[in-house]
């Protein structure tokens, strides 16, 4: 049983997760409550991965990263190797291609809240980031939640995008999804299953723990609506 | 400009439809507001929180300026100072009360904070609700609480946008009570927005009515809503029967004159105004003045007493409206649900119609369209 393309991919969920927290977090922001005529381009350009298909997403991002593209020269001047089927290339194609997966589900949440709390948290004199961190933040924790789960399960899923830009590359892109079309291409169906059943059961785990504790989550903000007493 | 008080003027126009225009003065101590839905009243409070930007004009606090389009000043929200209860009261769902409070708080130190919560919860009465959340409390205990919040921060104004719509009289009067109590110690100017009388008689010495984005009254609520100038005022003030009037004779020396009501025969006896002679009249009359009697009564003061027919009688809750039509015209009137069972009145049945002359107000009338 080969654990590498296992532990790879599980590496490169965990790193991109955390890298689109750190953006999204404040892209989601801005979509939930600019009032900006252009929106609307904005969350079409963020809604694009989910409708490109991987391939035509792995293409253009191998072009913008290759070794002809001012990124991949600069990286290649910097590090002294290409970006392309490289570990930290594929985390930013993963990164550019789980982006409205974290994102979305964030915009929504914090857009839901209600804005007459938002405004009382300015009236007692708060900050727009206190009223982040205090209020909106802590009343859309569902939105936050789903967007790091559906990000890492995406994540560990993609295969498109992964054979573009990231090739195969034990150790360093060989993910699960690559891993088993490699075995099946080479008709050893054993291996395949076995890596197959291990994802398989991972992803079933993950995402039961984490339903089961938004469980907790998603019911609270229905409790906070509830009729008073009489 | 006054040092002390709230002044506002200002102008915000939304598309062609609706322009908010008004001015006015507030001292301390507590101003109704009054007026329907869509008159704009929400908007202005929103301009004195900060929460809108009018177009021009200028708000001032006690002398320090929160707003002016000429002099490019905007004092943000947070720091205005103000504080302001919205109608759905907007308490912080996933926070206990005592942090609810303590939210608006942040600068002062642990023990001052303390304090001043204690005291708060002790003026408004829910000392033994801190530790729950908004949710376990009755509506009348969020209504306390959110009110407390809105004081505790010691803002140097505040607006309350109908804070007690949906409470029944008892809690109402005892929270009144507490905010009168708590305004007597610091002296505020305060807004107060409501759509119903008794509350603007309960609460205020001073009274401004909007509607359609302008002041059309100012004064003691009584003066506003019970002699009304204006026909707008006059149904806002919820009179019910209200007549064209065209004045056939005037009587100097007894103070009364004579009108005519709708085109029809009949006439009534009003009190004696002065009105600009190119402007339409209308008499405005309350279905509570009105008292009927199943035979012509006698040696009664007032001065009109009109024979007429029931045409229909309709209960609304605990009141009989009913329809009594005189030479063609139709007065609204309320009766309690004894008087009509001890005087037996029913639909088609004769009456006589009472209502005294100072009873019946004139208004000027309204420009249709």
């Amino acid at each position: 049983m080969d654990w590498q393309p296992i532990i790879l991919t599980i590496r490169i969920a965990l790193t991109v997760c955390a890298i689109l927290l750190v953006i999204g977090i404040p892209v989601a922001y801005w979509l939930a409550f600019t009032y900006r005529r252009w929106r609307f381009m904005a969350e079409a350009l963020t809604a694009m991965p989910i409708v490109l298909p991987p391939t035509v997403l792995g293409f253009y991002i191998l072009i913008a990263i290759g070794p002809h593209s001012p990124i991949g020269r600069l990286y290649q001047g910097w590090f002294g190797r290409g970006l392309p089927f490289s570990f930290e290339g594929l985390v930013l194609a993963s990164v550019i291609y789980s982006f409205p997966f974290m994102v979305q589900p964030m915009a929504v949440a914090f857009a839901t809240v209600d804005r007459n709390l938002i405004s009382a948290s300015w009236i007692l004199g708060a900050s727009r980031l206190k009223t982040f961190f205090r209020i909106v933040l802590p009343l859309s924790i569902g939105g936050v939640v789903t967007g790091i789960v559906l990000s890492f399960a995406h994540t560990l899923g993609e295969f498109g995008v992964v054979l573009m830009v990231g090739g195969n590359i034990p150790g360093a892109t060989q993910t699960i999804a690559i891993a088993i079309y490699d075995d099946v291409q080479a008709l050893d169906y054993k291996s395949a299953n076995e890596t197959a059943l291990v994802l398989l059961a991972f992803s079933f785990i993950t995402l039961s723990v984490t339903y089961a504790l938004n469980r907790k989550i998603w019911a609270a903000p229905s409790l906070y609506r509830t009729l008073p007493r009489a | 400009m006054t040092r002390t008080g709230l002044s506002v003027a200002i102008r915000k126009s939304f598309d062609a439809d609706f322009t908010l225009e008004i001015g006015f003065a507030v001292p301390d101590g507590i101003t109704i507001l009054f007026g329907a839905s869509g008159s704009g009243k929400t908007t202005l409070l929103n301009c004195i929180a900060g929460l809108a930007i009018p177009d021009n004009g200028r708000i001032a606090l006690g002398g320090r300026v929160l707003f002016d389009a000429v002099a490019r000043i905007n004092v943000p929200v947070a720091r205005r100072g103000i504080g302001y209860l919205f109608q759905d009261l907007a308490l912080f769902p996933h926070m206990s009360i005592r942090r609810n409070l303590a939210y608006g708080l942040s600068a002062m130190t642990r023990a001052a904070r303390a304090e001043r919560i204690e005291a708060i919860a002790e003026s408004f009465k829910i000392s033994k609700l801190m530790e729950r959340k908004p949710f376990e409390l009755s509506v009348g205990e969020r209504q306390r609480a959110a009110l407390a919040r809105s004081l505790v921060t010691s803002p140097a104004a505040l607006l309350l946008d109908e804070p007690l719509a949906a409470l029944d009289q008892v809690v109402k009067s005892a929270i009144i009570a507490d905010l009168r109590e708590w305004n007597e110690a610091h002296r505020i100017p305060i807004i107060y927005v409501t759509h119903a009388a008794q509350e603007a008689y309960a609460l205020g010495a001073r009274m401004i009515v909007i509607e359609g984005g302008r002041m059309i009254a100012q004064g003691t609520p009584q003066e506003v809503l019970q002699a009304p100038r204006q026909e707008r005022m006059a149904q806002l003030a919820g009179f019910d029967n209200v007549f064209d009037a065209e004045v056939t004779a005037v009587a100097e020396a007894s103070g009364t004159m004579t009108c005519r009501l709708n085109k029809t025969p009949l006439e009534i006896e009003v009190p004696l105004t002065h009105t600009p002679a190119d402007r339409k009249l209308r008499v405005a009359i309350r279905a509570g003045d009105i008292i009927l009697a199943v035979a012509r009564p006698l040696g009664l003061s007032a001065r009109n007493v009109m024979e007429g027919k029931i045409r229909s009688i309709l209960q609304e809750g605990v009141k009989l409206i009913a329809i009594v039509e005189v030479e063609g015209v139709g007065f609204e009137v309320h009766l309690t649900p004894n008087a009509r069972e001890e005087l037996g009145l029913k639909v088609g049945g004769i009456v006589w119609a009472v209502v005294k002359t100072y009873s019946c107000h004139l208004v000027e009338a309204e420009e249709i369209g």
